[in-house]
């Protein structure tokens, strides 16, 4: 087996050194009515190189790539072009093979572009201070829930219907099992609810997302000074990223966490995960929040260098006091956001986030067009909303069938709403051509008629 | 020349006493951070000019810079390939890690995680749009039921500490179901912190159960401890101190005796795979670290994936979404039915997918038979460094141990020297240390594991470096030389009581950073 190395030769002459008979011997401690005498049964034995990239590569022959066809799937995930040195370089063995940076005297490469990490989603979300990163977006929203019930001892979240439906459902999770109310926002793509009215002086936070899940971009500020009227704190959402190079920043409105999936920089779809979440927030929440924070410090011989600190907050530490449980961060990932955004720079970011508006408001004004299509979303950044004259499902379908992946049905995510039925989310980005955009409203025009 | 000197030092890493004037020390380079080396105008991509297109921002334009620095595709290559040489890495040497299981990270699992039918493929795109996609999680789902024995299995756990809270949520839905409360969890003090914050983070109590001087849970204690509102134990195993439980299926009658569930935190399934499966044992619930046992890099830090196995009594109540077959194609289920039972989502889509095919891959390289072996030379190579290291250093338990020896600083006594000092002094010599002062049931304890992928030679080299050290902190007066490791490193010992004193944690323009201090 091409990853073990010991010989048969080695094997005997370890057992020799420990003084037993056979490796079994060392296993004595397990109940013998658990031993495996044999290979588990089921499972085929070891395959080479070859006979495993074939057996895979067959495998993934059997999806649609998202770059083999015009795609406009967003909802949380985006299809971007990644630059190729940034893959080149998260591979680099000693980025990719180490373990987390307890150790801070061989692992300043880590630690220091975690602190690069922190300084940029900071400076983006227009926020005080950044972590490390948490396991995606959805759950970095969870651990912001959390955390404002930590500040203001209080137990009730209201969540703005405009949040991400599977967002929602994490934080009902997270409800569940602590014991706090959620108090839920009308589901409605193309109004904006009235959030204000439901913050009473019990409510520990309100969950808004910009642009929301059907696209709408909201300013917040007015929102911002009711919460701080009522002492609660505003939590800004943001699914994609590249959103913040176009869009007045969540901090500049107001926020006082802000949350985010930050697959959109450096990060393949992955078909889900994995993925990289940010999390920012005012310095005064600092020692509140949840999750790994890289920080500045001088070393013995008094050169600046970098450790892993405030970790009092964290599990490891506090156990069962802990702010959280997590452990991990999403330390790959948030390389690979780190140097696509050193990449991008300020001129290469907004112009990124430029191309996108461009691109999503080139395709509404075509989709606009087509008989069966009604944009809804009035402002927006790179996704948008379509009413259809038809069940917005068997539309993707049968554009799927013509190797177009539309968009998402809201259905998908919100079944059993019949006036949600028709809706589908369409995203653009710089990805998408000119070819690809009349491509859908083409397939549109067809399916639809 | 002092001139020169001055110019030089705009590096500004040079300290007082430096033996160069850039810091620099021959392949070891000093970088300053990207935000000190940007300029206004430089670009790292070529992007094309925007269309004009009617604003649809309504108004909520961004005003303003952010500040990102400007810099060009060479300058950022450079950048990060010289931070990562300031990185130790499993790449490079061995990394004896207890608990942390830091073995070779095959390539061939990169390269099929990039297969565009994988990596290329979005989330949400229509089920008969991914088909291979799912063929390949409910592939992994089958691997990791049968190594484990268990029934179902819960993929959607993004880490180990994920997987903690899926399971745990998983015995709460089930205790609930059946309309009754219980409010404690029993914990032993030898677990690693995430099972308690779990338990804490799922609504429960923690009862801590004290280990035995065996380095295994006190069965007495854990049967005084037990009570109708006793949720659940959550056991390691082996556990932390690199010991079977042998009383295990002991332990899982009497939980289960007194309606509690079993949960078994399997962060150390590495060295049992394929020769104990934890479902023969009574486990309920069990989250497996795709990062330790199956090989997906730990990345400085993550991404992991932590799949939870579950028992039949726990299956129904596995979280959003699953993959089922129906009629020879795969199915995706993202919402609750008639009559489910599910405790809800837990995170947003599927999973870690780019971990699951590094793990797939994995798992097809070894096959059944190559597994085994992985848990069996695993345990002989952490065997064989408690044999050899019993005489100069203190193993902390009698043996054999499993995947990991754990030795405690008795060796140490009277030395001066102290676990951390002896850890450093491991890093001039060219290893990365062992996990220090975990498990906190050990005094001082050093946690070695080399997992199966380290050679014997590897081992041998290893094994004289740890002795030689030892000897030379028993040959006293040595603690001074000790401290002051490590000192052939980028950076030496870190002050990180101050850095949590007064913590700076992002970068700040030079005038803002003097206005903040003043």
């Amino acid at each position: 087996m091409r990853y073990l190395p010991l010989t048969e030769s080695d094997r005997r002459a370890m057992l020799a050194a420990i003084g037993v008979p056979s490796v079994d011997s060392l296993f004595r401690d397990v109940p013998e009515s658990a031993w495996l005498k044999k290979p588990v049964e089921g499972l085929p034995d070891h395959m080479g190189e070859l006979a495993v990239d074939r057996a895979l590569t067959a495998m993934a022959a059997k999806s649609v790539t998202a770059g083999s066809a015009p795609f406009f799937i967003g909802g949380g995930a985006y299809k971007h072009h990644v630059p190729a040195s940034v893959d080149h370089l998260i591979q680099r063995g000693e980025f990719m093979t180490s373990y987390t940076p307890y150790q801070p005297e061989v692992t300043q490469g880590t630690l220091q572009y975690l602190f690069e990490f922190q300084t940029q989603v900071a400076l983006i979300t227009g926020m005080d201070v950044a972590n490390a990163s948490m396991y995606d977006g959805s759950t970095a929203v969870a651990e912001a829930v959390v955390m404002a019930n930590r500040v203001t001892r209080r137990e009730k979240a209201v969540v703005s219907g405009g949040l991400h439906p599977m967002y929602r459902e994490v934080i009902d999770t997270h409800a569940r099992f602590l014991g706090f109310e959620v108090v839920a926002g009308r589901i409605d793509p193309t109004s904006a609810e009235d959030l204000i009215d439901r913050i009473d002086d019990k409510t520990s936070c309100v969950v808004v997302q910009n642009p929301d899940f059907f696209g709408n971009l909201r300013d917040f500020t007015k929102l911002a000074e009711a919460c701080q009227a009522r002492g609660a704190l505003l939590i800004v959402a943001v699914t994609e990223i590249v959103s913040l190079g176009a869009v007045k920043s969540p901090g500049e409105m107001g926020a006082d966490i802000v949350v985010a999936e930050g697959q959109s920089i450096g990060n393949a779809l992955n078909f889900g995960g994995p993925y990289v979440g940010l999390f920012a927030t005012r310095d005064k929440y600092v020692r509140q929040m949840p999750g790994r924070l890289a920080g500045q410090t001088v070393d013995a011989d008094g050169r600046r260098g970098w450790v892993l600190t405030l970790s009092t907050r964290e599990q490891h530490i506090r156990r069962e006091k802990a702010t959280s449980n997590i452990c991990t961060n999403s330390g790959l990932c948030a390389l690979a956001f780190t140097i696509h955004m050193s990449l991008l720079g300020e001129d290469g970011f907004t112009r990124l986030a430029a191309l996108n508006h461009a691109a999503a408001a080139s395709l509404a004004g075509k989709l606009a067009g087509v008989k069966g299509v009604e944009v809804l979303t009035g402002s927006f950044f790179n996704e948008f909303t379509v009413r259809l004259s038809k069940p917005a499902a068997e539309v993707v379908e049968a554009l799927a069938e013509k190797n177009i992946l539309a968009g998402i049905p809201v259905s998908r995510l919100i079944p059993g709403r019949d006036d949600l039925a028709n809706l589908l989310v369409i995203a653009a980005t710089e990805v998408n051509t000119e070819a690809d955009m009349d491509a859908l409203a083409k397939g549109l025009t067809e399916v639809l008629s | 020349m002092s001139d020169w000197s001055k110019a030089v030092s705009a590096f500004k890493s040079a300290g007082e006493g430096a033996p160069t004037m850039t810091g620099n020390l021959g392949l070891q380079l000093e970088e300053p951070l990207i935000f000190e080396q940007g300029e206004d105008g430089r670009c790292g991509v070529d992007l094309p000019p925007v269309p004009k297109v009617e604003s649809k921002l309504g108004g909520l334009a961004r005003k303003g810079r952010i500040g990102l620095p400007g810099l060009s595709e060479p300058q950022v290559v450079r950048h990060y390939t010289r931070l990562s040489q300031k990185n130790y890495a499993i790449d490079a040497g061995l990394y004896p890690l207890g608990s942390c299981t830091m073995k070779h990270n095959p390539r061939l699992n990169e390269k099929m995680a990039r297969l565009p039918g994988f990596s290329d493929v979005h989330p949400l795109q229509p089920v008969s749009t991914v088909q291979g996609a799912l063929e390949l999680i409910d592939t992994l789902a089958h691997w990791l039921k049968t190594l484990t024995g268990m029934p179902a299995v819960a993929m959607s756990p993004a880490a180990g500490a994920h997987g903690e809270l899926c399971g745990m949520m998983a015995i709460r839905a089930a205790i609930e179901a059946k309309g009754e409360r219980r409010t404690r969890v029993l914990v032993p003090e030898s677990a690693h912190g995430t099972n308690p914050a779990t338990a804490a983070a799922c609504g429960y109590i923690v009862d801590p159960i004290p280990a035995n001087a065996r380095g295994r849970v006190d069965i007495e204690a854990f049967k005084a401890k037990l009570g109708d509102d006793v949720a659940a134990v959550m056991i390691t195993n082996p556990n932390t101190c690199g010991l079977f439980e042998s009383e295990i299926i002991e332990i899982a009658e009497l939980i289960h005796s007194v309606g509690g569930y079993f949960y078994c935190d399997g962060a150390n399934f590495n060295a049992i795979v394929g020769r104990v499966r934890p479902g023969d044992l009574g486990v309920d619930a069990m989250h497996i670290n795709l990062h330790k046992t199956f090989s997906t890099p730990h990345g400085g830090g993550g991404p992991g994936a932590g799949p939870v196995v579950l028992s039949e009594a726990l299956a129904k109540f596995v979280p959003m979404p699953y993959v089922v077959q129906e009629a020879g194609s795969y199915k995706l289920v993202e919402h609750e039915g008639e009559g489910g039972q599910n405790f809800g989502r837990l995170k947003a889509f599927q999973g870690q997918m780019g971990m699951f095919v590094r793990a797939l891959t994995y798992m097809m390289s070894h096959g059944a038979d190559g597994l085994r072996q992985v848990a069996s030379d695993a345990v002989l190579n952490a065997n064989y460094i408690l044999a050899r290291l019993k005489d100069e250093m203190s193993p902390a338990f009698d043996g054999p141990c499993m995947h990991e020896a754990l030795f405690d600083d008795t060796f140490l006594k009277g030395t001066g020297v102290t676990t951390l000092d002896f850890a450093k002094a491991m890093i001039d010599e060219g290893y990365h240390p062992m996990t220090m002062y975990f498990p906190l049931v050990v005094h001082g304890a050093l946690l070695i594991e080399p997992t199966e992928t380290e050679s014997k030679d590897a081992i041998d080299q290893f094994i004289a470096v740890l002795g030689g050290l030892a000897q030379r902190a028993k040959q006293g007066d040595q603690a001074d030389w000790f401290r002051a490791a490590p000192r052939y490193t980028p950076r030496r010992r870190l002050d990180e009581t101050s850095a949590a004193r007064k913590p700076i944690l992002r970068w700040m323009p030079e005038t803002e950073s003097k206005e903040a201090a003043d």
